[in-house]
């Protein structure tokens, strides 16, 4: 089959090829080794539909037990939510009737741009763009690949841009520490600059860089352990280029209060658009977190870490934290979907847990309800948000090992509470 | 299901000249139906009597889903925060005043006896979102109108010089591609030029790097919309959009298509004269003579109303340029896959300055001033003038002149002394509002079976209580049918449905495809394969949504 899109991280590259005669999809070409693995570890596990506190059970016993205990929960806590565009429906339909909190297993992350969006907005751009007009890319505490592995490939080393600038030519720039710069080698062997620094010193340095585009020399001769003139010379690229990205991943800014180094750097981005055009390009997106965010977002109004328990959507960013909520013993039951990786699992909790994922998912402690679900893109159709949360790829069905889909279970679940209720 | 009867009630048919006599109207079956003879079973009478009927009314631009509305809903908590809708039994939670959840957005739309509403923004490279978007807003239709010509790959066409026929095939291709009604372009290759670090793009300036100006690119999409009979005329939100003295370009965007049909949305931002102490002043007479002199012209208003809004639009350069009047303090601009670009910023229009009372009053001096109802709509441009909730109080406005110039003493009164609003005594009736909500824009989008209440129409019908108040009357109409079924009653939902979407689907050489397979595969992200949307995908997108094609004037429905 050629034209597959990959659900496997947020760049959801949809030209891989893959080998379904077999009835297990096999990547042959495009599909990077996360990419391959991950097809890998979704396996068929014989026998299995369900489990209820560990023994097999049929799906339907399975989906009452777990409508049972959302009916008794007084407030359930909806996480995981990495599912594809109908899952995602069925689950903020469920949420909704059931009065729950909805979290999902990234927003520790995406919490760190969505407040940068609510407190300030930002410019930046979308993949297209990146591969044809960047003539300078910089990475700020990424190096995209560990993460996104064909993020260089496919947009940066590509062949030709629509413009006057060969690809090939582009400038990059690395600012952090421990990172993997081997992809920022151009093709021919030209090496990255590397400005070394700690992650959470990044925000210092994008401060300084602020202050000398702004004409305020600080006084400051080493910022962010660099010698500032370094800075000095990074913001001259910037403003020098003619289209300028700045790439960042809100996961590889793993460090308290995170969300200000992002302000920060919305905020030098758009002081540097007042002459130039210089973009922002957050990655992320991965585990369907912009596909099941977006629908929450738009028929409800709200992000993720909002709570319908009181009838109408209410957004607590800090308070609805699927940790906070466990260790806090507030929530009274776990609904958690994985649709993409059986290797995210819930976090520990004593709690009356239900989990859909796919059938290889490994505990710690048995959920006492285990539902295997088809992963979308492989076991059913279905469609897929980006990284630039801009393009929605279809996902297609690779092969039939009688998996129900999330959204399948969660309508089911849904039923066995209307039956309970009348 | 059995025959229905609409007993006895004032109705306003425009397109049929109807207006505000005593008819019976029939339903059986989802659709209006010929009245049977006087044996004939009804199953079901609703009590008309006293009552106005008028088909269900089409906000033909709201910006209701897709891309930036996403990013407006996203910044906007604080909204969000201070106008819940809460879960019933039957309809499900949401929030949001003037960035509406799309479920709030379609009860509220519904409630209203709104029945059809056309996203008049959809990126062709985020047509999926924007019809998953538009499939969770319930109970109304849906429509968008696919945004070309700051798209790479048209501009590159024209620095070319391609002929007409094969720019035609490239629209065609679009519009069926993105599942459309229509074709909208938004200040014309300016999105592309701000790529290009242009902040400004000129009617008759070239862009940058193609060579290409505003004037050629609509000249070539208008042309293209008219060859291939799409019914909705090319939708132009022009250049310069808020710029003192933009009324200049905006007369000469109407001239730059001789003589083809050309809608030219939210005018009201674009009919802004430069003169007076603070070079800025009305262009609406001039404006308005224009929309009357010339039959080839519509427009829609893009009303504003006093309070807080957000502005979302495709036009990055203009957004960006007004980036600093934020507010509260902070926008998005995004560009997007050398296909479009957006732009996010939260405004709130206030009554005492002096350019936000002259933008209200120049929106009504333009409704009033265009004499033909079937060629200007009311719209607010929702929500870039004011979220879509506020039309029943801008019905009010425009059939009420004692209220309108009531309303014209509270606002800044160097703005009230600057507009001739205060000397305007038309009210609109009746019958023109029932054409510039229903009648005008069924005909304007070629929808043959809505806006009208004849045999064969959808029973898309609202029954309003003649109220003394309007503003009153066409916030809670007492029944709402959509396709023959009560879904809203005194301004509550009592029925959820889904609704489906109006596409067109012009024929096109797909050869063309030929030239856009390399295009995809050298310069894209992603394969030409997998950017059309099938009806299979854009019933699953569109939450079991199904298309309606209607017909190209060339007469086949695809
Ligand atoms: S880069 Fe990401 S989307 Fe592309 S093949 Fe690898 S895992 Fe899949
Ligand atoms: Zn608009």
């Amino acid at each position: 089959m050629e034209n597959v899109t990959c659900p496997f991280c947020g760049l959801a590259c949809d030209d891989l090829q893959v080998d379904v005669a077999a009835g297990m999809p096999v990547p042959v070409a495009n599909a990077c080794a996360t990419s391959r693995e991950a097809y890998r570890r979704l396996a068929p596990v014989p026998g299995l539909t369900a489990r209820v506190g560990g023994t097999p059970v049929l799906l339907d016993v399975a989906v009452a037990r777990a409508a049972q205990i959302l009916g008794h929960a007084i407030n359930p806590l909806f996480g995981g939510f990495a599912t594809d565009l109908s899952g995602a429906r069925r689950i903020v339909q469920l949420a909704d009737r059931c009065g729950a909190v909805i979290d999902h297993m990234n927003s520790t992350a995406k919490l760190r741009n969505l407040l940068t969006v609510q407190d300030a907005g930002w410019i930046t751009a979308t993949l297209a763009e990146v591969k044809n007009r960047a003539d300078l890319v910089v990475l700020l505490g990424t190096d995209a690949v560990s993460r996104f592995p064909r993020f260089f490939e496919r947009f940066v080393w590509n062949e030709e841009s629509m413009f006057d600038l060969d690809p090939r030519s582009r400038e990059i720039v690395y600012v952090g520490q421990g990172l993997d710069m081997r992809a920022g080698c151009a093709p021919d062997g030209r090496a990255p600059t590397s400005i070394p620094c700690r992650v959470d010193e990044i925000g210092e340095a994008l401060g300084a860089m602020r202050s000398l585009l702004a004409g305020l020399a600080p006084q400051a001769q080493v910022v962010a352990g660099v010698p500032l003139p370094q800075w000095a010379e990074l913001l001259e690229k910037l403003r020098n280029s003619s289209y300028g990205v700045i790439v960042w991943a809100a996961p590889d800014f793993d460090f308290p209060h995170a969300e200000l180094t992002v302000q920060t750097l919305s905020a030098l981005i758009k002081d540097l658009n007042r002459t130039t055009r210089v973009c922002g390009l957050p990655l992320g997106g991965s585990d369907g977190d912009f596909t099941a965010n977006g629908v929450l977002m738009w028929q409800t109004g709200l992000p993720f870490r909002s709570s319908f328990a009181t009838g109408i959507p209410v957004y607590e960013p800090h308070l609805n934290s699927t940790q906070r909520l466990l260790d806090s013993g507030e929530a009274d039951a776990l609904l958690w979907v994985s649709a993409f990786n059986p290797n995210r699992v819930p976090p520990r909790t004593e709690l009356p847990t239900i989990v859909l994922a796919p059938p290889g998912a490994n505990f710690e402690r048995e959920p006492d309800v285990f539902i295997a679900v088809g992963t979308p893109g492989v076991d059913h159709a279905g469609h897929y948000t980006r990284t630039d949360k801009v393009v929605a790829l279809p996902l297609r069905k690779l092969r039939e090992i009688g998996l129900p889909s999330v959204e399948a279970v969660a309508a089911s679940i849904e039923a066995s509470l209307q039956q309970a209720a009348n | 299901m059995g025959l229905l009867k609409f007993a006895g009630g004032r109705v306003f048919d425009p397109e049929h000249g109807v207006d505000g006599v005593v008819q019976d109207i029939f339903v059986r079956d989802g659709r209006i139906v010929a009245a049977p003879g006087s044996d004939a079973d009804i199953a079901q009478e609703i009590d008309c009597r006293g009552r106005i009927v008028m088909s269900g009314a089409i906000d033909m631009h709201t910006h209701i889903g897709g891309g930036k509305v996403n990013i407006a809903r996203s910044m906007l908590p604080e909204d969000h925060r201070g106008d819940p809708l809460p879960r019933t039994p039957l309809t499900r939670s949401s929030c949001g005043y003037c960035a509406p959840g799309t479920l709030a957005a379609g009860y509220r739309y519904a409630e209203m006896g709104y029945t059809a509403c056309f996203e008049p923004a959809v990126l062709p490279v985020n047509a999926r979102q924007a019809h998953m978007e538009m499939g969770d807003t319930p109970i109304v239709d849906k429509g968008g109108y696919v945004m070309l010509g700051s798209d790479d790959f048209l501009l590159r066409m024209l620095a070319a010089r391609q002929d007409q026929r094969a720019i035609n095939d490239y629209v065609a291709w679009t519009i069926n591609a993105a599942q459309a009604i229509g074709v909208k372009v938004v200040n014309p290759g300016g999105i592309s030029a701000f790529k290009f670090n242009q902040r400004y793009l000129d009617l008759d300036e070239a862009h940058r790097y193609y060579q290409v100006t505003p004037r050629h690119i609509l000249k070539v999409l208008a042309q293209a919309v008219h060859d291939l009979g799409v019914p909705h005329p090319l939708h132009v939100h022009a250049s310069n959009l808020g710029l003192p003295g933009n009324v200049d370009t905006t007369l000469a965007t109407m001239q730059a298509v001789e003589g083809l049909p050309l809608h030219l949305t939210h005018i009201q931002f674009h009919s802004y004269g430069a003169e007076g102490d603070r070079k800025f002043s009305s262009g609406a007479a001039q404006i308005a003579e224009a929309i009357n002199a010339n039959q080839n012209i519509t427009a829609d208003v893009g009303q504003i109303m006093f309070g807080q809004t957000v502005t979302a639009s495709g036009d990055n350069m203009t957004q960006h340029r007004n980036s600093g009047l934020a507010s509260p303090k902070k926008f998005v601009v995004m560009d997007i896959e050398c296909d479009a670009g957006c732009g996010v910023v939260p405004f709130r229009y206030r009554d005492k300055n002096f350019v936000n009372a002259l933008q209200w009053a120049i929106g009504l001096e333009i409704f009033l001033l265009v004499n033909d109802p079937w060629r200007i709509f009311l719209t607010t441009d929702h929500p870039n003038g004011a979220p879509f909730t506020s039309y029943p109080h801008l019905i009010k406005l425009l059939m009420d002149k004692s209220y309108r110039k009531a309303m014209l003493a509270t606002i800044n009164p160097d703005a009230a002394a600057m507009s001739t609003l205060g000397s305007i005594d038309r009210e609109y009736s009746m019958y023109e509002i029932a054409t510039m909500t229903r009648a005008a824009p069924a005909r304007l989008l070629g929808l043959k079976d809505r806006g009208h209440l004849a045999p064969g129409a959808a029973a898309d019908i609202v029954v309003y209580r003649d109220d003394k108040d309007v503003e009153e009357m066409f916030a809670r109409p007492q029944y709402v049918f959509k396709d023959g079924k009560l879904v809203a009653q005194d301004g509550e939902i009592v029925a959820v449905s889904w609704g489906n979407t109006h596409v067109v689907r012009p024929e096109y050489d797909a050869s063309i495809e030929k030239q856009l397979k390399p295009y995809f595969d050298l310069f894209h992200s992603m394969r030409l394969e997998n950017f059309g949307i099938s009806d299979d995908e854009l019933c699953e997108c569109g939450h079991g949504s199904k298309a309606m094609p209607h017909a190209c004037r060339n007469g086949r429905v695809r």
